[in-house]
């Protein structure tokens, strides 16, 4: 009989990988100011890999309160959505930079 | 050509007639100039703030407007010098200058709140004039493909600026 400990780990590996299954990677990338894809789709869950082509600093403001990214310049930043909904957001240090995430249960 | 650029910088009396007598199309190493220029003083007028302002807000915005015309500066630096161009000091990029620093010692006077105000203010007005200078002239007038590029973005980036610091006055209100 295998130890009592591996259970739950085994139990936590697999939950591990039916969420991993699930979740997907949506990438939202910002270049000489402009956000693309101008309107993203993601589902609850998903990650967000905001990548920032530019030398300056950006942020993904959503406009409701819900969420906020800051980009350095050149980088690649990742978050996770959790919250459905059709959220509007825009840089905060560039507010003419504006885009859609449509956030599905 | 100058005329025009005028207009929208005199709007805000950055700019006397004095600068705008040649009636030329500026070149490209004066538009570099222009435009390094004008990075120059909105990061001097940045550091006042910083200086004088207990803003949180007004700070936050001032680091933003350092941070962003450094790092667009260095781009124009490492660009010219890709091109091998020489930027060109000319008569807009001295009365520039020279009414930049008119502004800096006239709100070097102000303190507390009066100083947040007139500096936000500035800013709204001088980065209007500064985009409507890019769409206008500078950008139409530039020859090379990169360094009209370089102005596009440019421009974004002061139309964003513009746009931050309509915001921040709002807030001040």
């Amino acid at each position: 009989m295998a130890p009592r400990w591996v259970l739950p780990i085994v139990a936590a590996l697999m939950l591990a990988m039916s969420v991993s299954a699930d979740a997907a990677t949506v990438q939202i990338t910002m270049e000489n100011l402009v956000i693309s894809p101008a309107e993203a789709s993601a589902k609850v869950g998903d990650t967000i890999e905001w990548i920032n082509k530019d030398i300056l600093a950006h942020t993904a403001t959503a406009r409701n309160g819900d969420w906020e990214v800051t980009m350095p310049p050149k980088k690649t930043v990742t978050s996770v959505v959790n919250k459905a909904g059709t959220v509007e957001y825009y840089c905060r240090f560039h507010p003419n930079m504006k885009a859609t995430l449509v956030i599905a249960p | 050509m100058f005329v025009r650029l005028s207009a929208a910088i005199a709007a805000v009396s950055l700019l006397s007639s004095a600068a705008l007598a040649q009636g030329a199309k500026p070149t490209d190493p004066q538009i570099a100039h222009i435009a390094y220029t004008a990075g120059v003083i909105d990061i001097a007028a940045a550091k006042q703030a910083l200086a004088k302002s207990g803003n949180k807000e007004v700070k936050a915005f001032a680091e933003d407007m350092v941070r962003d015309h450094e790092a667009v500066n260095k781009q124009a630096l490492d660009l010219v010098k890709k091109l091998n161009v020489k930027p060109e000091d000319n008569d807009t990029s001295r009365t520039l200058s020279k009414n930049a620093a008119g502004k800096l010692a006239e709100l070097g006077k102000l303190k507390g709140a009066e100083f947040d105000k007139a500096y936000v203010a500035n800013e709204v007005a001088y980065h209007k004039a500064v985009d409507s200078a890019l769409e206008t002239q500078l950008i139409p007038s530039a020859n090379n493909a990169e360094l009209k590029s370089l102005l596009q973005t440019g421009l974004k980036i002061f139309q964003g600026h513009e746009q931050h610091a309509e915001q921040v006055a709002a807030g001040l209100k």
